[in-house]
């Protein structure tokens, strides 16, 4: 790792040459939940540019959760550090950095604290001591990015599990964080509940700007965002644009993941002889394949 | 069966009573139970029985929701009142007939036993009654706040006020929570073969044991979750922090307690010079 990075939070961006500015930062970390614990994660330098959107894939126990644990401060590294905008986290600016980066968990039923809407979302702003007005209009803001307005007064325990899950995201906005991370938050919806969570999501990181680590399983969902990541044993083993990490399908195999059916139908489409590119999405696939045809 | 219980659980209408200072709705809880206690005679605990159906008249709570509530307590308040008719005894005489109607070594049922254990189930019914009405109406985040504004004093001598309102309106929160869960692990169960509804009591207590230990691990697993979650969004305790709603003692209040005030007064006069005592 280059000092300068270490110093300066703003760095050359190679790709595009602007400047960008690390969001968050893993430098040289090293955790374990204790001797028993076989999960190690040992000297981790990752890092996420400012509105950036991050998949983070890996099977069960690839340190996913870990990962995003490590970014708040409920968990905290035995060696190495995390830095927040240029900011190393450490037990005296721990609220001023959980402020900035949220987290939304995976269980709808787990993370609400109150069984109103508003006063659920209501909670975080709270919690950091925001005048009540402020707290009006942030409830305003959250649940409005979130599509769940009429929802205000509603009573949670009634609402379908997207919905739920929409709220816990309006909680974490209530905060006006940079980076929200999404520890698996879509893993226990049905379809169409991933579906609306993704879609708010993506509207958070394209209209309001804010950086997006999602951790997932569904390998769906990873062709959405800019970077994918994927973990193993806590470690990240392949870290490319997601056409890039399905183009490795094989790989992706070793570490339990497989690809999502549509890398898959490609793969086989070139194996079958159709030399069609990589394509993520179902129209630029058939395109390829008329190509192809023609 | 597990459905039934509705304790604790909000029930969104608007109404006057939901819109009333949840420190009122709890001191009228309390006050309210006070009453029923010092009524002595059925028209005494009549007049509570009077307030308490207008109070579920006004809060628009189905009929069948405040039934549901006492369907909880069936079991218990039958006991009772059967254990008082048989042994409560007494020589007082209500209506034209011997005293006691019938006996059998420790076993007499009298007419003053007959109406003591009425009166009883009454009270037991008034007294679940009003305090679902509470929960029913008002939602656990008034009335932590509530309870924390009512017990603000005890800040003084560094009693952890705020936690206590907080992890109280949190277990209300799980409860219909919990319940799913318990119902999906006893479906469960008995999709593996569990046999939960049949054999004798020491049988039915043993095979509850499977359920409790998946039911008390998940909901240690969703404490831990719900920790983690309050902690991320930047919680540490009642210091610093501001409240979105603010209590607000209105004309509704005023009313409220005024008519709790006959209530009891009525109540305390009728004790002391009875109309038509038990």
């Amino acid at each position: 790792m280059k000092i300068g990075t270490v110093l300066h939070p703003r760095c050359y961006n190679r790709d595009n040459g602007s400047m960008m500015t690390k969001a968050l930062e893993y430098r040289d970390v090293t955790f374990s939940y204790g001797e028993e614990s076989a999960f190690r994660m040992e000297h981790l330098n990752f890092s996420v540019e400012e509105g950036e959107f991050v998949a983070v894939l890996g099977h069960n126990g690839s340190g996913k959760s870990t990962l995003a644990r490590l970014a708040n401060g409920l968990l905290t590294p035995d060696r190495g550090a995390v830095a927040v905008f240029g900011a190393t986290l450490t037990q005296k600016n721990l609220f001023e950095i959980r402020k900035q980066v949220g987290i939304v968990f995976q269980n709808p039923d787990s993370q609400a604290v109150a069984s109103i809407v508003e006063d659920d979302v209501a909670f975080g702003a709270e919690n950091v001591g925001l005048k009540r007005e402020e707290i009006g209009k942030r409830i305003d803001f959250a649940l409005r990015a979130v599509g769940m307005e009429e929802f205000r007064t509603a009573t949670i325990s009634r609402l379908s599990g997207g919905q739920k899950q929409r709220v816990s995201i309006a909680g974490v906005l209530a905060l006006k964080p940079k980076i929200m991370i999404l520890d698996e938050s879509t893993a226990m919806l049905d379809p169409r509940g991933r579906r609306e969570i993704v879609e708010v999501v993506k509207n958070l990181n394209e209209k309001e700007g804010i950086t997006v680590l999602m951790i997932t399983h569904f390998m769906e969902e990873a062709l959405l965002c800019s970077r994918a990541v994927v973990m193993n044993r806590g470690e990240i083993v392949m870290q490319d644009t997601p056409e890039g990490i399905f183009r490795r399908g094989e790989e992706l195999l070793t570490y339990n993941l497989a690809l999502p059916r549509i890398g898959e139908i490609c793969n086989r489409l070139r194996a079958g002889g159709m030399q069609v590119r990589d394509s993520l999405d179902v129209n630029t696939l058939a395109e390829e394949i008329s190509k192809c045809v023609s | 069966m597990l459905k039934d219980v509705s304790f604790g659980q909000y029930y969104p209408v608007k109404s006057f009573v939901h819109n009333l200072d949840p420190r009122l709705k709890i001191l009228f809880l309390i006050g309210y139970i006070v009453a029923i206690f010092l009524a002595k005679e059925f028209l005494a605990l009549g007049a509570c029985a009077l307030v308490l159906v207008f109070a579920v008249f006004i809060a628009r709570i189905p009929f069948g929701k405040v039934m549901r509530a006492v369907k909880g307590i069936l079991f218990l308040v039958l006991f009772t009142a059967v254990i008082n008719v048989f042994f409560h005894g007494g020589s007082a005489v209500y209506w034209d007939g011997p005293a006691v109607l019938w006996e059998w070594k420790i076993f007499r049922v009298t007419q003053a036993g007959i109406m003591f254990s009425a009166f009883l189930v009454l009270r037991l019914f008034l007294l679940v009654i009003c305090s679902s009405l509470l929960t029913y109406t008002t939602t656990p985040v008034s009335l932590t706040d509530g309870i924390e504004s009512l017990l603000t004093p005890l800040k003084w001598v560094r009693f952890p006020v705020h936690e206590l309102a907080l992890i109280m309106s949190i277990a209300l929160r799980f409860i219909p929570i919990l319940m799913d869960e318990t119902e999906r692990i006893m479906n469960a169960q008995k999709a593996r073969g569990a046999m939960l509804d049949s054999g004798g009591p020491a049988k039915r207590v043993k095979a509850i044991v499977p359920v409790l230990i998946p039911l008390l691990l998940s909901a240690f697993h969703r404490a831990d979750e719900l920790g983690d979650a309050m902690d991320a969004r930047c919680y540490s305790g009642g210091k610093n922090r501001t409240k979105y709603k603010k209590l607000r003692f209105s004309w509704r209040d005023l009313l409220a307690a005024v008519l709790l005030a006959a209530l009891i007064a009525g109540v305390v006069v009728m004790r002391y010079f009875p109309v038509f005592p038990l």
